[in-house]
């Protein structure tokens, strides 16, 4: 096991300089530099800038700097916008407040969405299952820009009963998580409700009813684990989704987190926040990989690499 | 031994000699969710296509008659013409869920036909070569799957400007990688079939067996991924233009619809957002269920 | 009174066809620590007959008739009065021992469950009686193996562990269904050797399904030979074996290959087995039968005709003496 933590590791570490190294290169292929876009300025403001921030350096120069500046310091530099703060500031005020949602939203997904799929294929065909086919395929259509304004329109124009944004304490977290948990929630339905009726086929859960176990047993502890591999290769890219699916979120409910720092620096042409926050969602992409591998490699007995 | 053990279901099937597509093709008619589909599909596109004669206004037009007072005045009617009412400038909603509908199903079947033809080039290749090749070929999908494409997607919309060239290409190049490993399995094992290695005994060069043997084979695979690929090509859009970022004025789309819907919603104007979201709802409806028929069509699993 | 009573036993299969008639009016008994074979080709219903004992049928299945043990119904009885039976004295051994283990599970804890669930072992003493199973079912280095998962066994010592699981409890009656198809011919041997001294050294009755006329011969005091779903014949081994007289029976006979006799042909009995959706009128064999008549689309009833003996054939091939 531990091997294998190494090698993964060992695809992992690359994988993330890479990345800083190519959106570093987008950046600096940008048409006209970040000072370019709002209006002329003199030349002698324009290359005392570029000196200020390092873009008159040597290609290579800038990006050794700046990702020797990421991987020693975990300083990825200055705003370009914000003269006084840097892109770790920035990060720091909104990252905070994506992760509580976003891993409560993960939660509930994955929670909900197991518990639907199991209960729907224990039984199978029954009203129950039907409910759970119906709600899992209605929601698949429901992403969060599309549930953001549906549950604004219902909880708070309608009913009055939720705050529609800010981030000021627990019932400001309700209408997000909905938001942003609904459709993986069907779709983690879906995957282990087939997934979980191919397996109580098996001839292993007829050993498992031949031993005389109680239904519930061979569910937990014969049924469950192999049900849950497909489930746990779609969270991999059910969280890549759910972090961008943030950036709705922090539009839409005015949540602050760096969804919001994202998009304002898009607007902006702040390369340099964009960048850093791009390259911090592809850190906890590879590092989530890589706990999903770890999770799969536990289950699964004959994977060992 | 007894030598008469026989499958029963394989002496059925010859009985009645059903090809594998006969067989599928039966399957995907009697699939009451697929049917469904299939309609409303239909239903949306010639929505998207004939609905432009039905519309009394056209998409630009502002109506100043209810300019000011939407709220009020720009409900849906008949009466004035505006049957899905006006947007929050005047404009016929009913005209622009119209273009919406084009532009989005334009995106989605656009960005899947680039994905898939992409994604199948290069699994066929990986997968016929194999060893070190497809080795490289697949570590590299690997990495660039870390990247966090909608973020990259962003930053080349705000970099080279909002078109919707960079939209359709680049939607369409984030989708293939997923492609590229289904048919890169599919390849590995159709390789060793005696056909293929007939045509490579007989000198055929090897783009030719990729593009004459291996690519039909998986045609069925194709289509069934194409299709569910189709209805996350139109949330990706609607997803980028919901934060303005996609396609912009006087054009529009399903997702810009709805971000501009879902904008005015404290004033009392639901409409503007429901009829976008319902046309949204159900394009992505009738795909996923074609999609899921298809996919039992084709691999029919539980039977 | 026999431990095992099954009477006019019939299951039924809801398909997208139509309804599929798997076992029909089967009827059959076995005593405590006898022997029984149940033969016939692929589809004759065989494995599903064990299936319906253990309730164990697929959802779409449907039985009728009764099926007793020990005098206790147990056709479509309670989980919880099944689970009681199951394991601890009705155990069942499959097929394809590669996937009948739980392949996400060490060896050790899918045993020893048996015992804490049966028997309420603590989980160490549950533990010591596994390795003494495995070591009775000749498992070398039983005590580190326990440990291992089933992917590292061959497919034979899968199915020693399977054998060796099912008797945990000491079941009365052991019910097994082709254990020996998927595997290796000289393995095939070994196991049918290793269950013939089970079964001796434990004394429980046995149920042998199997198309295997040799592994029969071999191992059972009594043969039943099934056929769409319906009893052909029945009676103790070497008689039945040596003056078959259903027709079906011969056929099957005849289809053996013989290394005794290299003269003789090897017969394969004309045509395909019967479509279970839609089964031939009367008795399902008349369709391959040399010997079929008019009468035969009338279906025979299970007659005794000799000593322990019953056929159900309108147009026997031969009349044995009583």
């Amino acid at each position: 096991m531990f091997t294998f933590i190494l090698k993964r590791l060992a695809i992992a570490i690359p994988t993330l300089l890479l990345l800083i190294v190519i959106s570093f290169l987008l950046m600096h292929s940008a048409p006209g530099g970040p000072f370019t876009a709002e209006r002329e300025l003199p030349p002698q403001v324009l290359a005392n800038l570029n000196a200020k921030y390092g873009l008159d350096q040597p290609l290579w120069r800038q990006i050794t700097t700046y990702v020797w500046g990421i991987v020693a310091h975990f300083d990825f530099g200055p705003s370009f916008v914000y003269k006084d703060r840097t892109v770790n500031q920035i990060i720091a005020q909104g990252f905070p407040i994506t992760l509580t949602y976003g891993l409560i939203s993960f939660a509930v997904a994955v929670i909900f969405g197991v518990s639907l799929g199991v209960a729907a294929a224990i039984r199978h065909n029954s009203l129950l299952d039907y409910i759970a086919v119906g709600v899992s395929i209605g929601a698949q259509v429901l992403p969060n820009f599309v549930m953001a304004p549906i549950l604004v329109l219902i909880f708070t124009l309608w009913l009055g009963v939720l705050p529609g944004g800010g981030w000021q304490g627990p019932e400001y977290w309700i209408m997000p998580v909905i938001a942003l948990s609904t459709s993986f929630m069907a779709s983690i339905a879906r995957i282990t409700r087939s997934s979980m009726l191919e397996v109580l086929t098996s001839n292993h859960i007829r050993t498992a009813r031949a031993k005389g176990l109680p239904e519930r047993r061979v569910i937990l502890r014969h049924a469950l684990k192999p049900a849950l591999l497909p489930v746990i290769s779609y969270l991999g890219p059910a969280f890549v989704a759910m972090i961008t699916g943030s950036v709705v979120v922090d539009i839409y409910f005015s949540t602050g987190g760096i969804g919001k720092a994202f998009v304002d620096s898009a607007l902006n042409r702040d390369y340099a926040v964009m960048m850093g926050v791009t390259i911090l969602v592809g850190a906890l992409t590879i590092f989530f990989t890589l706990v999903v591998d770890i999770l799969y490699g536990w289950i699964d007995p004959k994977i060992r690499y | 031994m007894v030598a008469t053990t026989e499958n029963s279901v394989a002496t059925k099937a010859v009985a009645k000699g059903r090809s594998p597509w006969a067989d599928a093709r039966r399957r995907f008619w009697r699939n009451k969710a697929a049917m469904m589909g299939l309609f409303i599909l239909i239903a949306v596109a010639a929505f998207a296509i004939f609905g432009g004669w039905a519309a009394q206004w056209s998409n630009e037009e502002l109506d100043y008659n209810v300019m000011g007072q939407i709220a009020e005045l720009g409900g849906p009617s008949f009466a004035n013409g505006h049957y899905f009412g006006t947007d929050d400038l005047g404009r016929d909603l009913f005209a622009r869920t119209v273009q919406g509908t084009q532009i989005s199903l334009a995106v989605g079947v656009i960005g899947a036909i680039i994905a898939c033809v992409v994604g199948t080039l290069y699994g066929a290749t990986a997968g016929y070569f194999g060893g070190r090749i497809d080795g490289i070929m697949m570590r590299t999908v690997d990495i660039l799957m870390a990247v966090p494409y909608m973020f990259v997607l962003i930053l080349l919309l705000v970099m080279y400007g909002r078109s919707i060239t960079i939209l359709f290409v680049g939607i369409g190049l984030i989708s293939w990688m997923e492609m590229s490993r289904i048919v890169r399995g599919q390849t590995l094992s159709l390789k060793g079939r005696e056909y293929v290695e007939a045509a490579r005994a007989t000198g055929v060069s090897a783009p030719l067996i990729i593009l004459r043997h291996i690519v039909p084979n998986l045609a069925g695979v194709i289509a069934v991924y194409a299709t569910l690929l189709v209805p996350l090509m139109i949330l990706t859009e609607s997803f980028i233009s919901f934060l303005g970022l996609g396609v912009q004025e006087p054009m529009t789309s399903l997702g810009a619809l709805i971000s501009e819907g879902a904008g005015t919603i404290a004033y009392g104007t639901t409409w503007q957002l429901g009829f976008p979201l319902l046309f949204f709802c159900l394009t992505l409806f009738g795909f996923f269920f074609v999609g899921d028929g298809l996919r039992d069509a084709l691999d029919p699993k539980d039977r | 009174m026999s431990l095992l009573q099954i009477k006019d036993l019939s299951v039924t299969f809801d398909s997208e066809d139509g309804p599929v008639h798997a076992v029909n009016n089967l009827s059959l008994s076995i005593d405590q620590g006898q022997t029984l074979g149940i033969v016939g080709e692929s589809g004759s219903g065989k494995s599903q007959t064990a299936f319906s004992i253990m309730g164990l049928l697929a959802p779409n299945g449907r039985t009728s008739g009764s099926v007793t043990f020990d005098g206790q119904e147990i056709l479509g009885a309670k989980p919880k009065t099944l689970n009681k039976l199951r394991a601890e004295r009705i155990a069942m051994i499959f097929q394809d021992p590669m996937t009948s283990l739980n392949p996400y599970m060490r060896i050790s804890d899918q045993m020893a469950e048996v015992l804490t669930l049966h028997k309420g072992m603590s989980k160490t003493d549950a533990l010591a009686e596994c390795t003494r199973m495995l070591d009775a079912v000749k498992i070398p280095a039983a005590k580190e193996r326990i440990r291992l998962y089933p992917h590292e066994f061959s497919g034979g010592m899968r199915q020693r562990v399977m054998i060796a699981m099912s008797l945990l409890c000491r079941p009365d009656l052991l019910i097994a269904d082709e254990p020996t198809t998927a595997l290796d011919v000289t393995v095939q041997a070994q196991i049918m050797d290793l269950l013939n001294d089970l079964q001796r050294e434990f004394g429980m009755a046995t149920i042998l399904i199997t198309h295997d006329l040799g592994v029969v011969a071999g191992f059972c005091e009594r043969v039943l030979v099934m056929y769409g779903g319906r009893v052909m014949e029945e009676g103790p081994t070497d008689p039945l074996f040596a003056q078959p007289t259903h027709p079906y029976t011969r056929g099957l006979l005849a289809a053996v290959p013989r290394v005794d006799d290299e003269d003789a042909i090897m017969k394969a009995i004309p045509g395909n087995p019967p479509n279970m959706a839609d089964p031939p009128k009367g008795c399902p064999f008349h369709p391959r039968c040399d010997f079929a008549g008019e009468d035969c689309l009338v279906m025979p009833p299970l007659e005794p005709f000799a000593a322990n003996r019953a056929r159900a054939c309108r147009r026997p091939i031969e009349k044995v003496a009583p």
